[in-house]
């Protein structure tokens, strides 16, 4: 593959920044603001803002939206922009803002546990994979690798075609497509650590395996975990989209943005404009989690620095 | 070499075997019987009792996949449980479209990347590259089908230049056939390409990092020509790899944007039958798509051998 192989854990910080879009937010900042060394990247500054923002409009909408996004207003449909309703409103009358506030939620959800599926999955198979003997590990692999030839969105379309459509059959396929992703991450690193010469002592010891993988190895690859979490949870947000953008994913009734493209997508003639919102928060919200994504990479490990 | 071929070969056998055992599994394992699926929750007893009769559905699970997976060898998919046509007929007619999208999208995505990336390297910490690269990273965040209403809305609602969708065969109207293949392929292409762009920049920075690289330069060659003769080789083994990766991809992503345009692909038969309800349809259509992505990763590897020549021999 292209990324450098993990040879343990690097606790050296700062350093560099890989996108062209932190290099050019750390360019604009005026000279004496920009980050130290010790300081935050522009790209996690970037993607954490878009990351936090998000969360802070899904909280909000649990407690307050400007109206309720099921409410179906007949008198009031496909209304412009006004100070009543700042989006608009779609072909039922409903507030699109609400319904965006509303929408990230499930966005959210669909992304939490997905993520969380992968990872319970695929952490302790990692860390497994580079524990047993070298052969046990390769047929762990290749059996990962299999599960490769299975994207998130054909699992999750085969799922739906037996269960019926839903939000929690969506999760779940979008979780079982992630687990590859995060079982080779994790093997990568658990092998630097296996060689380590306190997993060694450890080992010399007599500790038991389950202790050193819980005490050593785990707490060690917790970095990549989080880096390949922000990774998963933007493909997440892309295979929920796409998933209710056909109707698949989250019910009619449940406030989700490929629902918004799917509704709005008949009247692209009459108001295109129902399509604009949903995909700018689409892409914001996938947006941010890569960001956030490479700048933890780069602040976890800077010899990836570039890389990707 | 011929040890490296052997075993890529007996990976790709595996495979395949397991993976339609998984299919199958996916499709049988779960709760909920296709029979009574088919028929939906008004059908009597009777009805389904007859529907998996007919389908032999009633017959002990090893033999009813044993038969699928023969079927499959013969490419004789069974017929679908609503119409009753014949599938493998279908599936070919449907599969040259989604090739033929799925070919061309490429093609957009490897003219954007290569010069794109190349350019993003070279310029790597000067103002055009950076910019550059900011952009192709709102490209990523873009899902093709988003890309591709965006681009409906600008070039056929508000330009009237190019057909919101449709599909013509080729041999019908050359003509209309490119015009309705332009917005799609463009859509997929678009986001691919941004994706792509990126591991060719960094592919190309780690090429241009190499010693050989700067000899290169000693000997006189420019910076261009050096890069022209000896990197991009060097270059595309990573690139490869993941051209492969992205081949499975725009299958999947074909699925949706076949739904955009209105294109009868796999994709469109693929939901139409998950709408009807219709399982073995859904069965033979996810298994096409696995193969093609497990037949794509075994060329990959093939590929390797002929662009690397270090990676012939037996050791890594």
């Amino acid at each position: 593959m292209t990324s450098p192989s993990w040879r343990g854990p690097s606790w050296r910080r700062g350093a560099g920044t890989s996108s062209g879009f932190s290099r050019l937010a750390t360019g604009l900042l005026p000279a004496g603001s920009q980050r130290s060394r010790a300081g935050v990247s522009a790209t996690i500054a970037v993607g954490g803002g878009i990351v936090g923002l998000i969360v802070a409009v899904g909280l909000l909408s649990l407690v307050w939206t400007p109206y309720d996004p099921g409410t179906i207003d007949p008198t009031s449909r496909l209304q412009l922009s006004s100070s009543a309703h700042w989006l608009g409103t779609d072909k039922f009358g409903r507030d699109v803002l609400s319904l965006i506030m509303a929408g990230s939620r499930t966005t959210l959800v669909v992304g939490v546990v997905a993520v969380g599926v992968a990872a319970i999955v695929g952490v302790p198979l990692g860390i497994l994979s580079a524990m047993v003997p070298k052969w046990w590990g390769e047929v762990i692999m290749r059996a990962n690798d299999l599960l490769l030839a299975f994207p998130a969105l054909l699992l999750a379309i085969m799922l739906t075609a037996v269960q019926g459509q839903g939000v929690v059959t969506a999760m779940i396929a979008i979780g079982i497509a992630s687990i590859p992703s995060f079982a080779r991450v994790v093997r990568s690193g658990a092998i630097g650590v296996m060689k380590t010469e306190y997993v060694l002592a450890a080992r010399a010891a007599g500790r038991r395996p389950w202790a050193i993988a819980l005490r050593h190895v785990l707490p060690n690859v917790m970095n990549l975990v989080i880096v390949q979490a922000s990774v998963s949870f933007a493909i997440a947000v892309l295979a929920e989209a796409a998933l209710s953008y056909l109707g698949l994913g989250a019910p009619p009734g449940t406030p989700s943005w490929g629902r918004m493209l799917q509704e709005g997508q008949e009247l692209l003639f009459v108001a295109p404009r129902l399509e604009v919102f949903p995909g700018v928060a689409i892409a914001l919200a996938v947006l941010g989690f890569n960001l956030l994504g490479d700048g933890l990479r780069d602040r976890y490990d800077p010899r990836l620095r570039d890389g990707r | 070499m011929l040890l490296r071929l052997a075993e890529r070969t007996a990976i790709l056998l595996v495979s395949l075997a397991v993976s339609s055992l998984l299919v199958f599994g996916f499709m049988v394992l779960l709760p909920g019987d296709p029979a009574r699926v088919a028929l939906g929750v008004n059908a009597t007893e009777a009805d389904v009792a007859t529907l998996r009769r007919e389908y032999g559905l009633d017959r002990p699970l090893a033999t009813q996949f044993l038969d699928w997976l023969g079927g499959l060898l013969r490419f004789d998919l069974g017929k679908s449980y609503i119409s009753k046509a014949e599938i493998a007929p279908q599936i070919a007619d449907r599969l040259q479209v989604s090739l033929i999208l799925v070919a061309v999208s490429m093609l957009v995505a490897l003219v954007i990347a290569v010069p794109f990336g190349t350019f993003m390297a070279v310029h790597h910490q000067r103002p055009a590259g950076l910019v550059l690269s900011a952009i192709s990273q709102i490209g990523v965040a873009v899902p093709a089908f988003l890309a591709g209403i965006l681009l409906i809305t600008v070039f056929a609602v508000q330009l009237g230049w190019l057909p919101a969708g449709g599909w013509t065969p080729p041999a019908y109207d050359p003509g209309l056939f490119l015009k309705q293949l332009l917005l799609p392929a463009l859509s997929l292409g678009l986001v691919q390409g941004a994706v792509l762009t990126r591991y060719v920049r960094s592919a190309v920075l780690d090429v241009l990092r190499e010693d050989f690289l700067r000899t290169a330069r000693a000997k006189g060659l420019t910076p261009m020509r050096a890069l022209a003769r000896h990197g991009l080789r060097n270059a595309a083994v990573p690139v490869v790899t993941v051209l492969g990766l992205q081949l499975a991809t725009l299958l999947v992503g074909a699925v949706v944007i076949e739904r955009v345009f209105v294109i009868p692909g796999l994709g469109s038969l693929l939901l139409d039958a998950v709408g009807n309800r219709d399982l073995i349809v859904v069965q033979d259509v996810v298994m096409v798509l696995v193969v093609a992505v497990l037949v794509t990763n075994f060329v990959v590897d093939l590929l390797y051998l002929v662009i690397d020549p270090r990676l012939r021999t037996g050791t890594r």
